[in-house]
């Protein structure tokens, strides 16, 4: 029988399996970090209207987060101001910045500015903005340092493995309450013996921590968590409703 | 050895315990070679165009019907509620156990060594994977958003969530693509030394291209052969615990509910025996016509047709027991939702189902295999394999809608009246599952050439064919 193929096809089989092999493995990597929301939308920063510069409002005049977005701890949508709350102070200063001149004109027809929407959720998630503020979570565990943001951009991936990360373990995100809208705390600003004193500690800490010189994220998360029951849904029901 | 010749007696001893040839007329390898090579070889009979034109017709209307139901919802299917499960889960549960018959005689009586199995064995296995394709749909498109039907395989993602291990469902998604993996692979391993066969008597161009590069370099040498029958060895005993893996772990499915009827831990045993006799008579209903169109009685013999009768009649008697042992635990439980829940199984509205279908076809007709003549007569056999083929359907349809038209709250209590798509869909599998095999049959051998030479006289290399008796050669060249 003489021979069907060429010898160089010897090795042919073996070579379109390694391709097939880091084709395959080439493509569900690449579909992993490209189409994600990491890659599709962490800094995506749409230019608006007014480059509302958050750094100079939070931490250059030290503006509360709330004066502005002054529904974010009552109710589950967080509002963007009105025209009419820049114009509380605009209208003396900065009253002739040509940067403001959408304001200005929204000032005078009624209409409203029109923002570009950074973070959107989806229809099929409930999302409650002051369940989350009232009880310890941060505008920073989602949004990022906005205090330091010259114009907004969305700086975490909102995806539902990212949202179940805190879920699943709030000990790593919680802070005290009155901390929530101070965007730079860390944990070692808190002084165990206030902390332990207005707090608890943990049931399972096995050590007093108020006589610890500084406190972990975790320690007090874990006694936060326990000391409001902050038990987050990690099931379906939770937010899809 | 010694010369003297026997005393009559120890010959006629002889004649009487000598075992049957498993190839009958004493047919040679190269017989042998060369009608099992014609019927992929010679241009398709005209039976063959007339029964594929039927099969594929289905085949194309059934996938028509899945198209609709994916595209429109399960609505179009009679399910409701509470029978949340109906015609998609029995044809799934149907097909799959199809499947068992074909592991069974290529694994389990490979390790054996029953030598029968060289003739069937082929066939079974290529059966085996068409009705694994066939069950796969169903599972796929009973989810609803067929797109999503992903999930159920465990891919990182991005939304953190991942299938429930602890979900019966889940065990059944892993065993049966495990059970099709394993099944391709011993179906393809045991084709090679075939197609390397197909490949060297090949004329045209385009055959010797496709069955070259199918056989994989094959050449027969002693070398390809050892490792060969190491592959072959270790994907038998890989086989082996799937014979009885796949059917219980479909039976988990029902088992680890909480429903009367379905909540039994006799259903693993149960659903493997009932697996393996369904199976043995798909394998006999597309055998014994496949046999006769191809004029190969002398490889299929009525010695094979036999063995797979007592298996069916072994099974069937399985199954019968098991029927009787879950009414008789439904008894002796005292439960009295279990004992309603059997007594409306008999007599409540599916009454004929378990009379004609469970009753009849699956517990009495295969007891006329008890009877020789029963086995030797190809239309008893056929009826009887028609009978279990039907009665297998019955049984779970029985199961699974049965358990579920009596809720627990008899408010809810509901029946299934099944629409025309589910009646399509299931023809339509029925299509894909005989055109497939039909392809299968015109393009590769559908009997293991080089194992049923293992089962002839020849094959033996001691054997020298006995004075005064001509090896049959008509070099097979008569037209099919």
């Amino acid at each position: 029988m003489a021979n069907f193929f060429p010898r160089w096809t010897n090795w042919l089989p073996l070579k379109l399996v390694i391709c097939g092999i880091l084709a395959v493995c080439g493509l569900t990597a690449a579909t992993w970090y490209y189409v994600t929301p990491k890659y599709t939308r962490v800094r995506y920063e749409p230019i608006q209207p007014v480059p509302f510069p958050h750094d100079v409002h939070v931490s250059q005049l030290g503006m509360d987060c709330r004066y502005c977005h002054s529904f974010v701890d009552m109710a589950a949508h967080s509002n963007l101001p009105t025209t009419q709350t820049c114009m509380n102070c605009h209208t003396q200063v900065q009253k002739d910045n040509p940067k403001l001149e959408p304001v200005r004109v929204s000032w005078k027809t009624g209409n409203p500015v029109e923002w570009v929407q950074i973070h959107r959720t989806p229809d099929y998630v409930f999302y409650n903005h002051s369940a989350h503020v009232n009880r310890g979570i941060s505008c920073f565990s989602c949004h990022g340092p906005v205090n330091h943001m010259p114009v907004v951009y969305h700086a975490k991936p909102h995806s539902m493995a990212w949202c179940l990360e805190c879920h699943r373990h709030p000990e790593n995100f919680l802070r005290p309450e009155d901390q929530v809208f101070n965007l730079d705390w860390k944990p070692d600003d808190v002084k165990p013996a206030d902390f332990v004193a207005k707090y608890g500690q943990p049931q399972n800490a096995g050590e007093d921590l108020s006589k610890k010189k500084r406190l972990t994220q975790t320690e007090i998360g874990q006694t936060l968590k326990e000391r409001w029951n902050i038990d987050p849904p990690t099931n379906c029901q939770g937010c899809h409703r | 050895m010694d010369a003297t010749p026997a005393a009559p007696e120890i010959k006629e001893a002889e004649r009487q315990i000598a075992r049957i040839p498993l190839v009958l007329n004493r047919r040679n390898f190269s017989w042998l070679t060369e009608r099992i090579s014609g019927v992929v070889e010679q241009p398709a009979p005209r039976w063959w165009w007339v029964a594929f034109t039927i099969t594929a017709s289905a085949a194309t209307f059934g996938l028509f019907c899945l198209g609709y139901q994916i595209s429109t919802g399960v609505g179009t299917w009679g399910n409701n509620i509470p029978v949340v499960w109906a015609w998609d889960i029995t044809n799934l549960v149907f097909w799959i156990g199809i499947g068992h018959a074909g592991t069974l005689i290529s694994a389990i009586l490979f390790l054996l060594h029953q030598k029968w199995r060289t003739s069937i064995n082929r066939s079974a296995e290529a059966m085996t994977l068409f009705a694994v394709i066939c069950a796969a749909i169903f599972p796929g498109v009973h989810v609803g958003r067929v797109w999503m039907a992903w999930y159920l395989a465990p891919v990182p993602n991005n939304w953190a969530i991942w299938p429930n291990f602890r979900s019966a469902l889940v065990w059944d998604v892993f065993a049966v693509s495990t059970y099709f993996t394993v099944s391709v692979l011993f179906w393809y391993t045991g084709l090679i030394p075939d197609l390397a066969t197909l490949r060297d008597r090949a004329t045209t161009k385009i055959r010797k291209f496709l069955f070259g590069i199918f056989a994989c370099g094959w050449r027969g040498s002693n070398r390809n052969w050892r490792h060969y029958e190491m592959a072959y060895l270790l994907l038998a005993g890989l086989s082996t615990p799937l014979v009885l893996s796949v059917h219980s772990v479909v039976s988990f499915d029902f088992a680890t509910s909480i429903l009367p009827t379905w909540h039994t831990t006799i259903f693993p045993p149960y659903f493997v025996a009932g697996a393996i006799f369904g199976g043995f008579a798909m394998v006999l209903t597309l055998l014994l016509p496949a046999r006769a169109m191809f004029k190969l009685q002398d490889v299929i013999t009525p010695q094979h047709i036999d063995k797979m009768a007592k298996i069916i009649l072994l099974t069937g008697s399985f199954v019968g027991y098991a029927y009787m042992m879950e009414f008789f635990l439904a008894w002796y439980s005292g439960n009295s939702y279990e004992r309603f829940a059997f007594w409306n199984r008999v007599f409540g509205p599916y009454w004929w189902y378990w009379w004609v279908g469970m009753l009849f076809c699956n517990c009495l007709s295969p007891q006329l295999f008890w009877f020789r003549w029963c086995r030797r007569n190809v239309y008893v056999v056929y009826f009887v394999c028609m009978c279990v083929n039907a009665g297998m359907w019955f049984e779970r349809f029985i199961i699974i809608a049965g358990g579920l038209h009596r809720d627990f709250l008899p408010s809810s209590w509901g029946l299934f009246i099944p629409t025309w798509v589910d009646i399509w869909t299931y023809i339509g599998t029925l299509g894909i599952f005989t055109s497939l095999f039909l392809l299968f049959v015109r393009f590769l051998p559908m009997i293991a050439m080089s194992e049923v030479k293992t089962a002839v006289p020849e094959a033996d290399p001691h054997y020298a064919t006995p004075p005064g008796i001509q090896s049959i050669s008509p070099r097979g060249k008569e037209r099919i």
